[in-house]
């Protein structure tokens, strides 16, 4: 959609801060170019956060001390709410603390005032004007799937398997995304792209990484991820599509991990889902750097 | 102080009333049921909270404690709205406190002080980002001094250099032995 079309319909460019994290910069770049390319597509333009950190994420830093989890993920959030723009991001758990933590300072008067006694020292004011978005909810509620289908051109002929991860949709007292044991957003947006989404055993199981647990015992955390990958396998799904950078970090590169410890080789390519659009959308493998993954492409998703 | 209240003061910033749902808990074992972590390890959910019930101390040193990955499952499930995953942070951060910390948590901790990252970027990504057209240093605290120094702040300012067992003079973890 080109931007005359977009002032048609209400005004103004979407603009949106991008909140990085950690392991979409650091590890999975290919997410980062991907997610800005996708969205450029319908007009929507990606501002960097200047200075942001690591979330940090909820299941661990939350583990270790709660009162540091959310001054550091307040910050973050007041990065975009001075500069006025809505923050996306690119993983379950960024979005589980940058949420969480704008939900707790909005509902909590007390904490707000003690969290911007101490950003005060770094010239930062919270005042909670601003929404933390997850790019699933840019995809499925600015752009809307109807237009992601229009705007395919390379359809993906394939059955994929969708992995939801679990802080997107969890705790759903606080997303506010309605229940979490049935969700459909992202197998729509899956097949969006022509591709088909099939279902398998234990599909909305956790990957495996979370809660510090993938560096405090590697072994149980690849267990997880062994069960759903073979689960996928016996469905016959031949890659599998994600929302969560740590997820993907943890099914791609852990499958290496698992061949290491296990002796089991699975293969299944894994895919964020703004790659996998970025494909349907005519960009290369190159481009969205799923050449660099641990898993290597199989052909349906090599352009 | 009692266990009770010693977890309710870590668990502050998400709220007495999230902590105290444990007290509702009626044993029903659906969080157990429900628990990824419970189907390839020893812990079991449903024990954690009847421990903490019985204002059980020996909860906090127990390695099960940490097999939990927050997926949330057995929160949104369980039928008395005990908030189970949030009163596990909080009684991991008790945990933390009384030094059961693992150096393997510490030292991604460490990461966050050191870089403001707990992945930090590597040479091989600086390449890979060039490649892909993104700036080789992402706009983080990997680009802005100034922004490490606010987290630095913070971390001071709460102890959770102390906590963790920075050693700011070599800018690296303190020996200390793993209970
Ligand atoms: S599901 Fe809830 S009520 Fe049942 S045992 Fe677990 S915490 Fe207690
Ligand atoms: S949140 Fe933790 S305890 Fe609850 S089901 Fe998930 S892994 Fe088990």
């Amino acid at each position: 959609m080109g931007y005359d079309e977009f002032r048609r319909e209400g005004g103004k460019m979407k603009e949106y801060a991008y909140f990085l994290g950690c392991i979409t910069p650091n590890r999975y770049p290919g997410i980062e170019a991907s997610t800005i390319k996708v969205l450029k597509r319908f007009g929507i333009e990606t501002r960097d956060l200047n200075g942001a950190s690591c979330c940090p994420a909820p299941g661990v830093f939350g583990s270790f001390d709660l009162n540091t989890w959310l001054l550091i993920a307040a910050r973050n959030v007041t990065l975009a709410d001075m500069i006025g723009l809505d923050i996306y991001v690119t993983c379950n758990g960024c979005y589980g603390s940058l949420q969480e933590a704008d939900h707790l300072l909005k509902e909590r008067p007390e904490l707000k005032e003690w969290v911007n006694e101490i950003l005060s020292d770094e010239g930062l004011e919270y005042k909670g004007r601003i929404k933390v978005k997850h790019i699933i909810e840019v995809l499925y509620e600015d752009i809307g799937v109807d237009k992601i289908k229009d705007a395919v051109v390379s359809p993906i002929n394939a059955k994929i398997g969708a992995h939801y991860g679990c802080h997107f949709l969890k705790p759903s007292l606080v997303r506010g995304h309605g229940s979490p044991e049935k969700p459909t957003i992202l197998d729509e947006l899956i097949e969006a792209t022509c591709a088909e989404s099939i279902d398998y055993k234990d599909k909305l199981m956790c990957c495996g990484a979370g809660g510090g647990l993938r560096s405090r015992d590697l072994n149980t955390s690849l267990e997880f991820t062994r069960q759903k990958i073979a689960n996928m396998k016996d469905a016959g799904i031949e890659a599998s599509v994600d929302t969560c950078a740590f997820c993907h970090l943890q099914m791609d590169r852990g499958q290496i991990e698992i061949k290491e410890k296990f002796g089991e080789e699975y293969n299944l390519p894994i895919l964020f889902i703004t790659q996998l659009i970025g494909l349907s959308f005519g960009f290369s493998t190159k481009e969205l750097g799923l050449d660099k993954h641990s898993i290597p492409m199989t052909e349906k998703f090599i352009r | 102080m009692s266990l009770l209240s010693e977890i309710e003061e870590c668990g502050e910033v998400i709220g007495k009333d999230t902590i105290d749902s444990f007290l509702a808990c009626m044993q029903c074992g659906k969080c157990t049921g429900s628990c990824p972590s419970g189907r390839v390890t020893s812990y079991r959910t449903r024990r954690v909270i009847n421990r903490l019930q019985a204002g059980d101390r020996s909860v906090l040193a127990d390695p099960n404690l940490w097999m939990c990955t927050t997926c949330y499952t057995c929160y949104e499930r369980c039928p008395r709205e005990v908030r189970i995953t949030d009163i596990i942070r909080a009684v991991r951060n008790l945990a933390a406190k009384e030094g059961y910390m693992s150096k393997s948590h510490r030292a991604t901790a460490s990461y966050v002080i050191k870089t403001g990252h707990a992945v930090p970027i590597n040479d091989e990504t600086k390449k890979l980002r060039k490649e892909l057209g993104l700036s080789e240093v992402p706009p983080t605290t990997h680009k802005f001094p100034k922004a490490l120094e606010s987290i630095r702040k913070i971390i001071k300012k709460t102890n959770f250099d102390k906590l963790v067992g920075f050693d700011w003079d070599t800018m690296s973890l303190e020996e200390r032995g793993e209970k």
